[in-house]
């Protein structure tokens, strides 16, 4: 790997707990990923994405930078790529998914908040995540109250904090709501980056975005295939990539995968035996390197079919329609693409249920794992009306409630091992 | 294991997993090991509870006798048997003695911790203001059948509970598991044996050749 020092000091990075973090990371990822057996060759792009994640990704955008193209961060899928693109921007999850800074974290937090809030606030505080470092503008929206009340005490943190307001009923007013903040978004891009959105560029952020969303529905629909051609934790990190990844470039790697993918399914050959148990995790996004509760899983004679979360699913299975020719239509087609989305900040939020059951149709899965983070209220909440409704249609549920520590990994462990158990004596 | 002979084995438990690398045989979780356990001794029980020494479990059975849902305990080891024994220990009991008195309490002191630190301060504070110490020691037992109790009723709230577990031999815990949950409950001849049996039926039952 090159040296990226001095690109990492001119970001303000804290070398020393930066390097620390780096080399856990790398080492996680070795025991974690590259240990599986039987992995598609077109996981090794993934695999260099994820060596270079803080390297080659970062001195990619630094060269945007220079080239006066903005750089913009959020903390959910709710914040359309689209506009970004629209401006010539560059997009970045900024969501974060490691045990770090806690301590720090807790300094400004109370303790109950869940580990992907305090995770962005140890990486902001210890100074370790060059994409938040890189951004000019860090986009918060007013999702969950975790985040909404998180986000005053990280404004001033950062250059150029954006809030962003967000409805929380799919009502008339809802969606009139999002449509004017994502007018006002727009506007605020636009005047950042000194670039106008015209339908032209428009179009070309939809489409972009959307040909990226036809490559993860592709993915996805492989998996229905028994044996599965790739493993749940390969496929989750993919939806990790998704975030932060050149959009155009990934999506060619998704596709040369898929195309991999499609050969194994014909040559019924997979990860893991025909027969072998299928789950679906439902619930809380997983960011990178939150691969505990996968690995888990799949260590337990158990594949992941899909995921019906924020990096899965739930972000990558509508498209934006692409008829509209004037910005207005434009927007309205983007208004009515992400208004899908059912998140648990919604109230009520039905279709979320009757989406993971028609995943475990359509991937013919043996059961569902609900993930929630600790302290996530709209999601365990959610969690007992969704096991309710999913054991009513007898499909088996777990509900599994944890946090960044590895301190349940035993407990953990256990139950997942007794409901694969249970699923193969059914 | 050395000097035990076996035909078949499989390992189960906590440190199920640690015999890898020593001896390679099959691993089923614990609450596996309790379903098929429970069904050697009965047939007609809907839901397992386990007080264990340091977890507690619930589990329910489908109508066949197989694992429907099951619960655990959070992470420490509040209210298992491990905090019976603390508590016993801090009113100078001896674990008999302590079941034994507590049936002969008339009343139970309220124990609003169920933290074995914070509860066995609050027993010792107890006694000290003068409190009865069967009293007390009822007050514990009701404290952590209750709590067992509410885990139990998430997973199923009918039929015969098959209790297992060190503290299914405990008397009050047994008779107030009955009047909390109001449903039948039946205590197998060796309660804490019920995993290692279930195990040792799981290796029976299967065919490892295949
Ligand atoms: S779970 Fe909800 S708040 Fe979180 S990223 Fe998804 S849409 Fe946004
Ligand atoms: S996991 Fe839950 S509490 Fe945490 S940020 Fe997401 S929605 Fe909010």
């Amino acid at each position: 790997m090159a040296d990226y020092t001095k690109m990492w000091q001119d970001l303000g990075l804290d070398i020393e707990s930066h390097e620390a973090l780096l080399s856990v990371l790398g080492k996680a990822y070795a025991d974690i990923f590259l240990v599986q057996k039987n992995r598609p060759e077109g996981m090794k792009y993934f695999d260099f994405v994820m060596s270079e994640v803080h390297g080659l990704r970062i001195k990619e955008i630094m060269d945007a930078k220079a080239q006066g193209r903005i750089v913009v961060g959020s903390y959910c899928t709710f914040v359309p790529e689209e506009l970004v693109l629209a401006v010539d921007g560059v997009a970045v999850g900024l969501c974060a998914g490691a045990e770090f800074g806690f301590e720090a974290a807790e300094t400004l937090l109370p303790r109950n908040t869940c580990s992907l809030i305090k995770s962005v606030f140890g990486f902001k505080l210890g100074r370790v995540c060059p994409y938040l470092e890189s951004c000019d503008i860090v986009v918060g929206e007013n999702t969950c109250d975790g985040k909404k009340k998180a986000y005053e005490i990280l404004a001033p943190l950062v250059k150029d904090f954006y809030v962003m307001d967000m409805p929380q009923v799919k009502s008339e007013m809802g969606r009139k709501l999002l449509r004017e903040e994502y007018r006002k978004f727009m506007a605020k891009l636009e005047m950042e980056s000194g670039k106008e959105i015209t339908p032209a560029s428009l179009k070309r952020g939809i489409e972009i975005v959307n040909e990226k969303r036809k490559a993860m529905l592709r993915l996805n629909a492989l998996r229905a295939a028994d044996p599965t051609p790739i493993s749940g934790l390969d496929a989750l990190l993919i939806n990790q990539v998704f975030f932060h990844d050149d959009p155009v470039r990934f999506t060619d790697s998704v596709n040369k995968i898929c195309d991999e993918l499609e050969i194994r399914v014909k040559d019924h050959t997979g990860v893991a035996p025909k027969g072998t148990t299928r789950l679906i995790v439902s619930g809380c996004p997983m960011a990178v390197p939150n691969w505990k509760v996968p690995m888990l899983i799949e260590s337990s004679n158990a594949v992941i079919v899909g995921e019906e979360s924020c990096v899965g699913e739930r972000s990558t299975r509508w498209l934006t329609d692409v008829k509209g020719s004037t910005i207005d239509e434009m927007l309205d087609a983007i208004v009515d693409r992400y208004f899908n989305i059912d998140c648990a900040i919604f109230t009520p939020n039905p279709s979320r249920v009757n989406h993971v059951k028609e995943m475990v149709k359509d991937l013919h899965a043996n059961g569902v794992i609900h993930y929630s983070l600790q302290f996530c209220q709209p999601y365990i909440i959610e969690s007992n009306p969704v096991e309710k409704e999913l054991e009513k249609s007898h499909i088996p549920t777990l509900r599994l409630e944890t946090d960044y520590s590895q301190e349940d990994t035993g407990q953990l462990k256990t139950r997942i091992e007794a409901f694969v158990e249970r699923l193969k004596k059914r | 294991m050395d000097g035990i002979t076996f035909d078949r084995l499989t390992a189960t438990g906590y440190g199920r997993h640690l015999i890898k690398g020593s001896i390679d045989c099959p691993v089923i979780s614990e609450i596996s090991a309790f379903v098929q356990g429970a069904r050697f001794y009965s047939n007609d029980c809907q839901s397992i509870l386990d007080i264990g020494g340091q977890d507690t479990k619930a589990i329910s059975l489908d109508d066949k006798g197989c694992l429907c849902k099951f619960e655990m305990n959070d992470r420490c080891a509040a209210g298992t048997g491990r905090f019976l024994e603390v508590m016993a220990a801090a009113l100078g009991f001896t674990l008999e003695e302590f079941a034994a008195e507590a049936i002969l309490a008339n009343r139970a002191e309220k124990i609003n911790s169920m933290c074995t630190v914070f509860a066995e301060s609050e027993v010792i504070s107890l006694i000290s203001q003068g409190a009865d110490r069967r009293e007390v020691a009822l007050g514990i037992h009701k404290a952590i059948i209750s709590r067992s109790a509410s885990l139990l009723k998430r997973v199923s709230s009918a039929g015969k509970i098959f209790f297992a577990g060190g503290v299914a031999l405990n008397p009050c815990a047994r008779s107030l598991l009955e009047t909390e949950t109001n449903r039948p409950v039946f205590v197998p001849p060796d309660p804490q044996m019920v995993g290692a049996i279930g195990a040792a039926l799981d290796a029976a039952e299967e065919d490892w050749n295949l």
